[in-house]
């Protein structure tokens, strides 16, 4: 018997008043647990996405001086060369894989009688893993051979394809026209999720050849921009820096000057969004408990007003021989009920909510960034971690009153 | 043993100061019947609180079987209400919710009695008091002096040597009040220490010892020769 049956019986006396209180708990744990799955299904969407844009590189590509150096003035462009890259690679040996780019712009493409525009690129065979241009089955990516024999293959975006080919059409051998010259076609990106995570639009608009032939045909003796990848993540930096102060002494600048040479650290910046993004979810989490908090309120004052309602009870208690320590111990027991039972029903709620969400065949565009919620085991850990701790918050002040009852006024109470 | 040695009990009441008890003396033996009687305001409830230790004196020292108990703690009072004081109030004081069975169970819930065993003696004890067939009943379905009964098992529930009454007749009529008290003369002859705390001279007529308070002193102190022999 004990404290559970007097808190059936506190149910049943007082159904309205357990209902509105459990309800408060419900709400908030709903809205806790729906704000952290927003959260992460927000963070998973945002990582994925993010993901389309490649791994574990740093691009870099030639600007303008901002500092004075040697005798030499400000705004002076630097052209980076294609030797560059060999130099790079025999000096800095935080480097895994070097590779040029060319980026043409947008270009015709001509199957039969049909013309495509897609953004036509020079890749090395070392951007297909950096970048994730992964191929569809039975398609594979510029490769070695390609890239030394300057040979006329090209890797097409998933979206070149549905529109030169068709949606889902294998290409694969058939050959294309580009700027009269025909190109075979090796192989077609995997669609990438979210935003598709290229650099200057989606990934799946772009025609890919290598670097080598894209050079030949465009005639150009400078290169662009250099993508690499350092041995280990955290070298990254120190790459650069190598890189930095190596073409500083070729090309006559200062080497602290950070204007000469950009650079996009794909590394740096994933651990920065991650955080962003951990941040976000932290807000939710907190908002949701906020709310978890003012129900946690209702509860400490609903056992408030028990313990009033039953210090005459309390009494008699006390005179057959309760310790305060069982008083303490029944009126947290209740107030840990109360917060349990609601907030099950709180997480039941949410859950149902989700799937709801999570089956709406939403096609919209702001879905792609918003992605849909998901709730995971840490976060049911969190959420009852933080139920429990608000549940024995609002039961352990009511019941330190109830314990301090002098049980002589209590049994003269009505 | 029961010593009470000048004991004083001291309310405050706003910025007065009332004594409701003033430097009593006195010593109740195991196995005694004793009567309290007094007008209201004379300070009965409050020795009545303090030899059931609900409450510590302010000045003066309690002694119970050797033990000072003005220095406990809350923790250690409730034990020893636990163990050695059995209560019966007035206005019975019964668990609403609880059946009277689970009611004489309590005490022995805070005395960690097994389970197996709490039921079984909760059952006896209600068999004794003439309650065997009412166990699963619920105050509110039962007659007044049914409940008073309950509360008498309740107060037998740990075994203690002493049970305090406080007006345990009060509240019900001449038949039931005259059952109750035959059920006192039985434990009286059982050894059992009995305080009763009453206004009802009927009641003071069973008794072996009468005490009288007046205005927070013992007025009289009798032994009562003409109380029947159990």
């Amino acid at each position: 018997m004990s404290a559970f049956i007097e808190y059936f019986y506190e149910i049943k006396k007082e159904k309205l008043r357990m209902l509105l209180t459990m309800l408060g708990v419900c709400w908030g744990m709903t809205n806790i647990v729906l704000m952290l799955s927003v959260g992460e299904g927000l963070y998973r969407q945002f990582t994925r996405s993010f993901r389309g844009m490649g791994e574990g590189f740093v691009v870099f590509w030639a600007q303008q001086t901002s500092k004075p150096f040697a005798g030499l003035g400000i705004g002076r462009r630097i052209r980076l060369s294609e030797e560059d890259l060999g130099l790079i690679r025999s000096r800095v040996p935080e480097i895994a894989k070097i590779s040029a780019e060319i980026e043409v712009g947008e270009q015709e493409l001509k199957l039969a009688r049909s013309t495509v525009m897609a953004s036509l690129c020079g890749y090395g065979p070392a951007y297909g893993e950096m970048r994730f241009f992964f191929p569809e089955a039975g398609g594979r990516f510029i490769n070695d051979v390609d890239e030394q024999q300057k040979r006329r293959v090209i890797f097409l975006g998933n979206n070149v394809r549905d529109k030169l080919f068709g949606t889902g059409v294998d290409p694969v051998g058939r050959i294309l026209l580009f700027r009269g010259i025909p190109f075979t076609v090796i192989g077609v990106m995997v669609k990438k999720y979210g935003v598709g995570g290229g650099e200057h639009g989606n990934d799946g608009d772009l025609a890919i050849i290598p670097y080598s032939t894209c050079r030949t045909i465009f005639h150009r003796d400078w290169v662009g921009a250099v993508m690499f990848s350092p041995r280990t993540p955290g070298e990254a930096e120190a790459a650069f820096k190598g890189i930095r102060a190596l073409l500083a002494a070729k090309y006559r600048f200062d080497p602290t000057d950070e204007a000469a040479l950009g650079h996009f650290n794909a590394i740096e910046m994933a651990g920065t969004l991650n955080n962003v993004f951990r941040g976000i979810q932290l807000f939710l989490g907190l908002v949701g408990a906020l709310t978890l908090i003012i129900a946690g309120i209702g509860v400490a004052n609903i056992m408030y007003v028990t313990v009033r309602e039953r210090t005459r009870e309390i009494g008699i208690k006390m005179a057959v021989g309760a310790r305060p320590g069982y008083i303490i111990g029944q009126f947290v027991t209740e107030a840990l009920l109360t917060t349990i039972v609601g907030g099950a029903f709180g997480v039941a709620l949410a859950l149902g909510m989700i799937k709801g969400i999570r089956s709406l065949p939403i096609q919209h565009e702001v879905m792609e960034y918003l992605g849909k919620p998901v709730f995971s085991a840490m976060l049911a850990l969190i959420c009852t971690t933080i139920l429990t701790f608000i549940g024995l918050l609002a039961g352990v002040f009511p019941a330190r009153r109830a314990s301090r009852v002098d049980p002589v006024e209590a049994l003269r109470y009505e | 043993m029961i010593v009470f040695d000048q004991v004083s009990k001291e309310y405050n009441m706003g910025a007065v100061k009332v004594t409701a008890l003033d430097e009593v003396s006195l010593r109740i033996a195991p196995g005694e019947f004793v009567a309290v009687l007094g007008p209201s305001g004379s300070g009965k409830s409050t020795l009545m609180n303090l030899i059931g230790c609900l409450d510590t004196p302010s000045h003066g020292s309690y002694m119970l079987d050797g033990e000072p108990v003005g220095r406990l703690k809350r923790k250690e009072l409730a034990a020893i209400r636990n163990r050695k004081i059995g209560f019966v109030f007035q206005n019975f004081n019964l668990l609403a919710y609880a059946t009277a069975v689970e009611n004489v169970e309590l005490p022995m819930i805070y005395g960690k009695v097994s389970t197996g065993e709490r039921k079984r003696r909760a059952k006896e004890l209600l068999e004794i008091v003439g309650l065997g067939k009412r166990g699963s009943h619920r105050p509110s379905e039962l007659s007044g002096g049914e409940r008073q009964r309950v509360a008498i098992a309740r107060s037998l529930a740990n075994q203690p040597e002493i049970i305090l009454a406080d007006e345990p007749t009060g509240n019900l009529d001449s038949k039931s009040g005259g059952e109750i008290v035959d059920l006192f003369g039985n434990l009286h002859t059982q050894g059992k220490t009995l305080i009763i705390v009453t206004h009802d001279d009927r009641i003071a007529a069973h008794c072996k010892r009468v005490i009288r308070l007046l205005d927070g002193k013992i007025d009289s102190d009798t032994l009562n020769s003409a109380a029947p022999v159990n």
